[in-house]
């Protein structure tokens, strides 16, 4: 038995045989063509085909998905009936004298590169239609040549690997086949990911090239859950992960049944659930996921995928939007943490040979503060709608948040010359998360209203361990316990002044330490929205004075 | 020849369902019909075309419009617009 560890989408078991489905660009026919006719009607032909295909899936999904889930196959059909985009591909075939295949590739790259290159978060995700719609029609011109559709002969349900996947075969997949996806990169935020989640089909993301040939036809289990995938399971570990898929069922039922509820230990104790967004357009979600608050918005992408700085008022209209749709609810912003991994053209950072420990974050802010005063004049203004506060990334030191401060007053004090109104309880708090801000979080705590411990960071800085450095993924453990005596020491010192303490990072949502954070005080978990009821279910079944002693015992003494 | 300017308010930009069917339109007519918008043109009887403009919300949009039927285009496009709350300008 083999075990690996990915991303896991939804929370759900599955068994199957593994088919390795590995697709790409890589072993396209490339030649010169001996008749333009001849390619132009293969040409017509696969068109033809995959505008059926698109016609029929758009049917499909409209009738079992709906609406929303059907119009990208709407979209997929319209491309590929452009007179454009036909044209394109004949260009290539007449002039060019490439092959059928070629031909639509080439095509499809010029207008997946446009894409790519729009200054629209939505514009730029339709690259990835583009790759969709050309590995349809190529999929026609290669069974045409086989003589054979390439459909595998499956007599049990399979999980399926492949690099990534395109939506329309989540959409497509039989569910009496398909038991699961495991994919060796894709994101979390994909369409894909998003249809498999709706659709819920179990998937694993981001395994790597660990996956080997050999594996190809083996019995797999995954556990989306834990994001663990098992390559040919013993019966102990088949006996388990049929336990575990009772509970996820049973779990699902019982958690919708919590919203509207507080999040409160058996023994009185409260803690704040609330969201992390990373756009705007992420709040319906966090409204649906019955979140407190929203306790981490990144207003990076703000800045990103643009030609220029974005305007106060641009920013303004932002904030305010997400401010009056939370109501009275907090919504911490955090200011641009942006540094050369992560950047739009126009900030023209030097390129880096470490960016994590580089020039990132609130270093940008404070070597260029024209930025920062622009964002948090927008802020500040937006405060006056809702119950905005304002946190600072990356901070290492006392006179970093010193001069933050100093400039957030500055901002408040224009303002009122201004006769620009805004509310008068921002609270300024900062990001803990390098291992010198927990190290002197005593000093830091007198100067701000609240920490919020960004444990990504703070996990990669302690343990020195790059989380997207797969060789080294064996080596990390999120349950630390130099991580975990790290944060007691943050919360602890938070407490001491009187300031409230919070978690933003991955380990918000890991259930398997709330009891941890309850023990420790934690007044406030900050995760992605579809994680929000699990962690208040697990609140709610926590008795803290019953757990506290044991957990100290095996963390802290 | 016909020209109509507008802003676009739709919250979404001109996303890949309203660019098909603005296509779809524009493909009855006989006339050249063209997009510009921030110096950069698109024939409206493309899909790809249309959408590389990248017509967001606010955006200040020139269509022209030339041929034997550019009347007839002229308020079939405006009439898409309309719905797809565009906002019109009746003066150059």
């Amino acid at each position: 038995m083999v075990i690996l560890k990915g991303k896991g989408i939804g929370e759900s078991v599955s068994f199957g045989t593994l088919l390795i489905n590995k697709k790409n660009f890589d072993n396209i026919p490339k030649y010169f063509h001996e008749s333009f006719d001849l390619e132009k009607s293969r040409l017509e032909k696969a068109l033809d085909s995959a505008i059926k295909e698109n016609a029929d899936m758009y049917k499909k999904t409209l009738e079992i998905s709906g609406e929303k889930e059907a119009e990208i196959f709407e979209v997929h059909g319209m491309m590929i009936k452009d007179k454009d985009y036909r044209l394109s591909i004949l260009n290539i075939i007449q002039n060019e004298k490439y092959n059928c295949e070629y031909a639509v590739y080439k095509a499809s790259k010029k207008f997946h590169e446009m894409f790519l290159n729009l200054d629209d978060e939505y514009m730029r995700s339709r690259a990835a239609d583009v790759k969709d719609i050309c590995l349809n029609i190529l999929k026609y011109l290669t069974d045409e040549i086989d003589g054979k559709k390439e459909e595998p002969k499956i007599d049990s349900k399979v999980i399926v690997f492949s690099d990534d996947l395109m939506p329309s075969e989540v959409s497509n997949a039989d569910k009496n086949l398909i038991s699961g996806y495991i994919l060796s990169g894709g994101s979390e935020c994909s369409h894909a990911s998003i249809l498999a989640r709706l659709s819920n089909i179990p998937m694993v993301l981001g395994i790597g090239e660990h996956i080997k040939p050999e594996y190809d036809g083996m019995d797999v289990a995954i556990d989306s859950g834990e994001g663990k995938v098992y390559i040919s399971p013993d019966t102990d570990t088949v006996k388990m992960l049929k336990r575990k898929e009772k509970q996820y069922v049973k779990k699902h039922e019982s958690l919708n049944s919590l919203k509207g509820k507080e999040n409160i230990t058996l023994d009185g104790y409260k803690i704040n659930i609330y969201a992390n967004i990373n756009n705007d357009f992420q709040i319906d979600e966090v409204l649906n996921s019955d979140a407190g608050g929203i306790g981490l918005f990144r207003s990076e992408f703000l800045y990103l995928n643009r030609d220029t700085y974005p305007t106060e008022e641009e920013q303004f209209e932002t904030y305010k939007k997400i401010a009056e749709k939370m109501g009275g609810n907090k919504v911490i912003i955090r200011t641009l943490d942006i540094g050369s991994d992560k950047s739009a053209d126009y900030f023209e950072f030097p390129e880096e040979i470490n960016p994590a420990m580089g020039y990132r974050g609130v270093r940008v802010c404070l070597d260029r503060p024209e930025i920062l005063i622009t964002q948090l004049r927008a802020i500040y203004r937006a405060s006056n709608y809702g119950n905005i506060s304002i946190m600072f990334p990356m901070i290492i030191s006392e006179t970093e948040v010193k001069t933050l401060k100093a400039m957030a007053a500055k901002v408040r004090e224009d303002l009122k010359k201004e006769n620009i109104p805004f509310s008068e309880d921002v609270e300024i708090g900062i990001m803990v998360e390098t291992p010198a801000a927990a190290l002197i979080s005593d000093i830091l705590a007198s100067e701000v209203d609240f920490f919020s411990i960004g444990t990504n960071d703070l996990t990669q800085y302690t343990l020195a361990i790059d989380r997207q450095n797969s060789k080294v993924n064996q080596f990390f453990d999120s349950h630390h316990k130099s991580i975990l005596r790290m944060i007691k020491l943050i919360v602890d010192n938070a407490h001491k002044h009187g300031i409230w303490a919070g978690i933003c990072g991955e380990m918000s949502s890991d259930e398997s330490l709330t009891e941890v954070f309850l023990a420790m005080g934690v007044d406030e978990l900050s995760m992605p929205s579809s994680s929000i009821l699990k962690i208040r279910k697990k609140v709610l079944e926590t008795d803290v004075g019953k757990i506290k002693n044991k957990i100290f015992k095996k963390f802290f003494k | 020849m016909e020209k109509i300017n507008f802003i676009f308010n739709n919250e979404a930009g001109l996303h890949a369902r309203p660019a098909g069917e603005l296509v779809k339109i524009a493909s009855e007519f006989k006339s050249s019909i063209v997009m510009k918008k921030d110096g950069k043109c698109a024939s409206a009887k493309g899909l790809f075309a249309i959408m590389g403009l990248s017509v967001k919300k606010g955006d200040k949009v020139e269509i022209e419009i030339e041929g034997e039927d550019e009347k007839q285009a002229k308020e079939a496009i405006k009439e898409f617009l309309e719905k797809n709350s565009a906002e019109i300008q009746t003066k150059d």
